[in-house]
Formats: structure tokens, C-alpha cells, sequence
């Protein structure tokens, strides 16, 4: 068969949609690639003429002070590098913790504003209403120092036999501490743990594959939870509790949970609570009840007809304003510095920038920080909303 | 149709199409990524361009001097009750106002905190910064700021409450310490605890006044802060009478007024208005002496007053700069006293800030 050619009518430069459009992208990096530099350039001019010292060459050094609250070893000989581990993880865990706070509340007064329960209903309302309409940092510091005024010292502090003490230098616990012979066990646990995951899953896609679980699997289960307890007896227990005890000004050995830390989230906890109750019920509203109608008619089960028909449909408006919602909550965690909570605003750029004075560096690290947390929820919390959906595709 | 790729970066580094997976937009996601760079580039331009001007031009130019001061440290600049700041860093203030615009009053006070003084100053949004800053090395040579003289020789100290029966810095190992991030206060407190072999514990505020607070209630077992600080803010507690000031002091903090490094010219008024307030306490004259004193026949007061030679225009001013200084704001011993001495409520001693040849160190050279 011939191929009748057909040679394309030539059309000028700028009436070819394609090549315009690639044009006009040009011109745009161009322009974008020269402010960058240009930008760039003028702060690196700015300061040289100054005398400002820059670079990253700081982060080596000794940083000289002490941080109340650090996960990771950390002491007056630490580099600024490691102040600013010990400032992001503290973010990490205050934001950790408010997430789940503010998404139990949110849950639990989510459904409360839809309880056909005329009080829970109004109470629900009333949460809402109170706490979304209260600035944060104001809440922060109301939390913190309410809670705070309370609080016994030291010497007086509310106690829980010989075990957990309460004051107004926070709350202190026993501390489990490993002895040398404690990594085989701990180990052997995270193994089970692993298999025990997997087993669980396989065991459900026998179930859809062939209607049931084979019979031994019970004695698997079993065993892979009694190894890590046989393990942990023939070493012989290497675990002791660190005791808290009173010393001098304040009590030492244990773990400590620091007021600030309680306070912001408690109060990030309540703020996010509000709003995230609202999402829930928007959420809950959105699916129309038709859906479980037609699904009880087909005969689901009702757990079914949530799982199937009800949550996936719910989760869809849930997600997305749920997740920006926790972005506000992490981002929002660095309001912590007003109460001396030593998150990654508070040490890094707080701290470590008054005593090194590289602002453009250190600024621009904590905003990177914050761009990569952000974006690495934003795309997690894109993922989740995806699964319902491809499912249903 | 095919989706243009972008010829740098092909590989779509950044995928907003995750971000916004629900919501259509009316923006192709092309165009969303050019937006969303874009942004990014806006906020990360943290220094401006900066005016060549000499700071005295455009203060001149401008009629006014904007000066950066604390938000409430009484003694130093804290607003009286006609909302007027007052203190001693303000008075520092109005002299170079004086001295420059001839009207102590041409000063916009803005209220800087201690994490974005020095970037304040740096990027030109305030001509002095007047703010009990520590005059250190490091400020000096790495943050680029020049500190013309020294205003105030203060030095680091401890609050504790009467009840702990602590008598000395020495009894603090193992204490909780409040105080405020972003200070020399802080490096010192680390330091002198290591260098003593002593444990503590910082709880570190942003302000001075949750910091205070926390120390009231009992979170921290002492509040530290320079001496002058201490007595200024033991006043705002509730029975002041229930808490000490330490007699250690574990630093030496000389508070400077701070401006911008390079602009030689207005460091020379800075340093020469705060010298001359320090030379007239020497002289013997003050606010209220000076007209008749430009009669007198004394040669160093008659070329301080700017009656006899023209000092002032070395530094592109009038020759009556000093006199202006002199009968606008006042002399040290004047605006000491008013602001942290007999005549405040702080009642401070001169101590080391007595001229040296009443047994303190504030010395001001000659000015011929």
C-alpha cells in the first residue's frame, strides 16, 4: 500500500502552539535562572561588604550549650551540628505527638458533633467553637503557665510510691536501661515482629484465596510470640529501671517529660483537635446515605459496608484537608520557642544563629527542613488517598 | 496530547502533581511548578539591596532617626506612662538625634527583639541599634557590627528566691536556669558552669518576660541575666522583696551601641555623641549650665561647646554638635541618673560606670 506523504503545511514560529509554548518555557527558566543568581550574588556582595562571615564551616564547631531536652547524646562539647539533630528530632516528637492527639480529639469530637445526643452534640459544638477561635500562641501560653502554677517544687512533688514523681520540673519516670547482654534478645524480637507482620498477611490472603487460614498457623503465632519472652529469660532479664531521685535542686536518673513539652501538646493537641473534628464530620456528611442503603441491599455485612462502600468515600473528602491540617500542626510546632521548648527553631535558629550570626545559612537550612518534612507528608498522605482510589478503579 | 517536558530538568524533581492530586486546578501543572519555584525564590532573597548612602545622608535626608531599642527593659528603654521610651539606651538615642537633627525627639523607636537586631541593623531597616548589646569579638568581627564606645560596663549575675538559702553562684550545681535564647547570657552561663565543674539545666524563652515568669513560678531555680537587668526586671515580680540578687558576677558585659560596619563616618557620631555626654560629666557641665558655660574662659569647654574651632564638621555636622547633646538630653551623670540611678526607681550604684577618676572605668579621650 502506498503512504500518501503528507508534507505539513509550514507554519510560522510563533503560530506553532508547540514551539511557542517551548519558547515562552525557555524564557521563563532564563529569567528565573538569572534572579536566582542574581539574588544569590547580591547577598553574597551584601556580605563581604559587611564583614559577615559565611559558609557552612560553623556546623563543625563547638556549640557550648546545654539543651534541657535531647534524644540523642548531647553535651556542652557538642558541634552546632549536633544541636541542630537535637532540635529537629525534638520537632519530630512534639509534632509526632500533637498529630496523634489532635487526631484522636478530632475523631472523638468529630463524631460527638453528629451524636443524636443533644449534650454531646452541644458539647462537641462548644470544643470546636472555643478552641479554633483562640490564637495559638495565646492557647501555648495559657496551657503552659496554668499548668505550671499548679505544680509543686522539687521537694514537694506528687508521687507514685518510690516510682513516678510530679513537679513543676516535669514528670519523672523509671527508665528501662540495657545491660550489655540486652541487643540478641531485643533483636530476636524485632525479628518475630517482622514475621509475626507478615504471617499476618499472608494468612489473610489465604483467607480470601481459599476461605481459611490452614490450622497450624495458631501454633506459629504463638511460638513467634513466646520466642523473644524465652529469649529475653535466658539471658537472664539484662534490663534494670533507672530510679528518679531527688538530688540537690531536682531529681536525676529516670526520664523526664518536660512541662514544655507536655504544654505544647496539649495545646497543639486541642487547637488541631478543633479543626480536625470538622474535617471528620465534612467527611462523614459527604457520603450520601443512599451509599449504605444500596450496600445493605447487596447484602454486605455492616463492617463490610463501612469498609467497603462507606470509609473509602468518606476518606476521599477526609484526606486532603486533613493533611494540610497537619502540616499547620508541625509547622505551627515552632511556636514552641515561646515557652522555651528546644525545638529546631528554638536551638537551631535561635541559639546556634545568635551566637554565629549566619542568618542567610541557618535560615535557609530551617526552611529546607521544613519544605522536606512538608512535602515528604504531602506525598505520604497522597499515597494513603490513592489507595482507596486505585482500588476502586 | 504529549505532555512538554522540561529540557533541564526532565525528570520532574519536585512532582506537584502529588500535592494536588484532588483539587483541579486552572493552572496547568507546568505552570504551577514555575509558580511554585518562583516563590521559593522570593523568600529565599533574606538580604536586600542596601542604599551606597552614608546612614548620616539618609538619616538627614529622612529628618528622622530610627533607632532599634528593647520592647521593656526599664533602666534602659522601656515606655514611661505617656508612652514615651525612656532609659538609657533611648537617651543614647536621643543624643544622636540631637546631635545630627538638632531635635532630641526625631527618634522612631523600634522595638527589636534579640534575634533580629543584628539582621536589622545589617540589612539597613534601623540606623543605631540601642539595645543592651554585649559588645564581644565575635559580634565585632563575624556579624559585622561596630560597636563606637561603650555605654554601659555590666556583667552577668543571678536571681535566686530568698527561701532556696543560696548564697553564693558556687551553691547552684544542678540548678534549673531560666533565661533568654539568643544571648551572651547563655554562652556565659555554659561556660562558667563547665569551667566549675558544675551540672545545669537551661530553660531557654524567646522573651525576657515569659522567661521571668517561668523563674516566678517556679519552673527554674534561679534567673539569670546582666546585673542591671535583673534589678530592672526583679521589680516587675510580684513580691520583689522575696528574691536576691547574687553579689557574683561570672562576666564582663560592656553594652554597646551597635552600627553598621564600613560607614566610618557615622561611627564617628555615634562614638563622639556618647563621648561627649561622658566629657561633659567631666567638665562639670550639664543641661542646665550649659548656655552660660559657653561664656567661660576654660579652653576645653569652649572647644567642646564648639565656641572656639569647628570639631563638629570633621564629621559632617555644625560645630555646636556637643551643645546640642548637652542641652537637649543631658550629660552621663544626668541621663545615669534618671534612667538606672538615685533619680529611678532601680536606685543602681555608678559603680564601674563612675568617670575613672571617681574610681570607675568610663573614660571618654579627649576630644580636641
Amino acid at each position: 500500500m502506498r503512504v500518501l506523504a503528507m508534507t505539513p503545511k509550514p507554519v510560522s514560529f510563533w503560530n506553532d502552539p508547540k514551539r511557542r509554548g517551548m519558547a515562552f518555557q525557555v524564557m521563563a527558566t532564563f529569567a528565573i535562572v538569572t534572579f536566582l543568581g542574581l539574588a544569590v550574588k547580591n547577598a553574597v556582595d551584601n556580605l563581604t561588604a559587611r564583614g559577615i562571615a559565611s559558609g557552612f564551616d560553623f556546623l563543625g564547631q563547638r556549640a557550648g550549650f546545654a539543651i534541657v531536652q535531647h534524644l540523642i547524646a548531647y553535651d556542652e562539647n557538642a558541634r552546632y551540628i549536633d544541636a541542630f539533630w537535637v532540635g529537629l528530632i525534638n520537632t519530630g516528637v512534639v509534632s509526632i505527638l500533637s498529630i496523634m492527639l489532635a487526631s484522636i480529639l478530632g475523631l472523638v469530637v468529630g463524631l460527638g458533633r453528629l451524636s443524636r445526643n443533644w449534650l454531646i452534640a452541644r458539647l462537641a459544638l462548644a470544643y470546636v467553637e472555643l478552641l479554633r477561635n483562640v490564637p495559638l500562641l495565646l492557647l501555648i501560653l495559657i496551657v503552659y503557665f496554668m499548668g505550671l502554677r499548679p505544680l509543686p517544687g522539687p521537694r514537694q512533688s506528687l508521687h507514685l510510691g518510690d516510682l513516678i514523681f510530679l513537679n513543676n520540673r516535669g514528670l519523672f519516670l523509671p527508665q528501662p536501661v540495657f545491660d550489655a547482654a540486652a541487643p540478641v534478645p531485643i533483636f530476636l524480637t524485632l525479628v518475630c515482629t517482622v514475621v509475626i507482620i507478615a504471617l499476618l498477611r499472608w494468612t489473610w490472603l489465604q483467607r480470601i484465596d481459599q476461605g481459611r487460614a490452614p490450622a497450624w498457623i495458631w501454633w506459629a503465632f504463638s511460638g513467634l510470640a513466646a520466642a523473644p519472652l524465652a529469649g529475653f529469660a535466658l539471658a537472664g532479664f539484662p534490663v534494670h529501671l533507672d530510679m528518679p531521685a531527688l538530688t540537690g535542686f531536682n531529681f536525676t536518673g529516670g526520664v523526664v517529660v518536660i512541662p514544655e513539652l507536655v504544654a505544647m501538646v496539649l495545646a497543639l493537641g486541642l487547637f488541631g483537635g478543633a479543626f480536625i473534628a470538622e474535617i471528620i464530620r465534612a467527611g462523614i456528611l459527604s457520603v450520601a446515605h443512599g451509599q449504605l442503603e444500596a450496600a445493605a441491599a447487596l447484602g454486605l455485612h455492616r463492617n463490610l459496608q463501612m469498609r467497603l462502600v462507606f470509609l473509602p468515600q468518606a476518606t476521599r473528602v477526609i484526606i486532603p484537608p486533613l493533611t494540610s491540617e497537619y502540616l499547620n500542626l508541625i509547622k505551627n510546632s515552632s511556636l514552641a520557642a515561646a515557652i522555651a521548648y528546644p525545638d529546631l527553631v528554638q536551638v537551631f535558629a535561635g541559639t546556634v544563629l545568635n551566637q554565629t550570626g549566619q542568618a542567610v545559612e541557618i535560615i535557609a537550612i530551617t526552611m529546607l527542613v521544613y519544605l522536606v518534612i512538608s512535602v515528604g507528608l504531602a506525598g505520604l498522605m497522597s499515597f494513603i488517598n490513592r489507595v482507596p482510589k486505585l482500588r476502586s478503579a | 496530547m504529549e505532555r512538554w517536558r522540561h529540557p533541564v530538568c526532565p525528570a520532574d524533581p519536585l512532582d506537584i502533581s502529588l500535592l494536588h492530586d484532588d483539587f483541579e486546578t486552572a493552572l496547568p501543572k507546568s505552570k504551577m511548578k514555575f509558580l511554585a519555584i518562583a516563590c521559593f525564590l522570593c523568600a529565599s532573597i533574606v538580604v536586600p539591596p542596601v542604599a551606597r548612602a552614608g546612614t548620616l545622608d539618609k538619616v538627614k535626608a529622612r529628618g528622622m532617626l530610627i533607632c532599634s531599642v528593647t520592647e521593656s527593659t526599664p533602666g534602659f528603654a522601656a515606655p514611661n506612662d505617656k508612652g514615651v521610651y525612656v532609659g538609657l539606651d533611648a537617651d543614647m538615642c536621643r543624643a544622636v538625634a540631637a546631635a545630627v537633627l538638632n531635635d532630641a525627639n526625631k527618634v522612631t523607636f523600634k522595638i527589636s527583639t534579640t534575634a533580629n537586631r543584628f539582621t536589622w541593623l545589617q540589612s539597613g531597616e534601623v540606623d543605631l541599634m540601642s539595645r543592651v548589646t554585649t559588645f564581644s569579638m565575635a559580634r565585632n568581627t563575624t556579624v559585622g557590627v561596630d560597636f563606637p564606645a561603650i555605654l554601659y560596663f555590666d556583667g552577668q549575675g543571678f536571681m535566686v528566691r530568698k527561701s532556696a538559702k543560696i548564697k553564693s553562684v558556687n551553691d547552684l550545681n544542678g540548678a534549673t536556669v531560666c533565661l533568654q535564647s539568643g544571648t551572651t547570657t547563655e554562652l556565659n552561663a555554659a561556660d562558667y558552669f563547665r569551667a566549675h565543674g558544675m551540672k545545669y539545666e537551661p530553660v531557654t524563652f524567646q522573651r525576657p518576660d515569659e522567661a521571668l515568669h517561668a523563674y516566678e513560678e517556679g519552673r527554674c531555680d534561679t534567673y539569670t541575666n546582666d546585673v542591671s537587668s535583673l534589678w530592672a526586671l526583679k521589680l516587675k515580680l510580684k513580691i520583689a522583696g522575696d528574691h536576691l540578687v547574687l553579689p557574683e558576677i561570672i562576666s564582663k558585659e560592656p553594652l554597646a551601641p551597635g552600627v553598621r560596619q564600613g560607614d566610618f563616618q557615622w561611627s564617628n557620631i555615634v562614638r563622639w555623641s556618647l563621648y561627649a555626654m561622658l566629657t561633659a560629666e567631666e567638665l562639670g557641665v550639664n543641661s542646665k549650665n550649659v548656655d552660660q558655660m559657653k561664656a567661660s574662659a576654660n579652653a576645653e569647654i569652649r572647644r567642646f561647646l564648639g565656641v572656639d574651632g569647628d570639631l563638629g564638621q570633621s564629621m559632617g555636622l555644625t560645630g555646636d554638635w556637643a551643645y546640642r547633646i548637652i542641652k537637649q538630653v543631658g550629660n552621663y551623670a544626668e541621663i545615669y541618673d534618671r534612667d538606672l540611678g538615685k533619680g529611678s526607681a532601680l536606685g543602681i550604684d555608678r559603680g564601674l560606670n563612675a568617670l575613672w577618676k571617681d574610681g570607675g572605668i568610663q573614660y571618654a579621650p579627649p576630644i580636641r
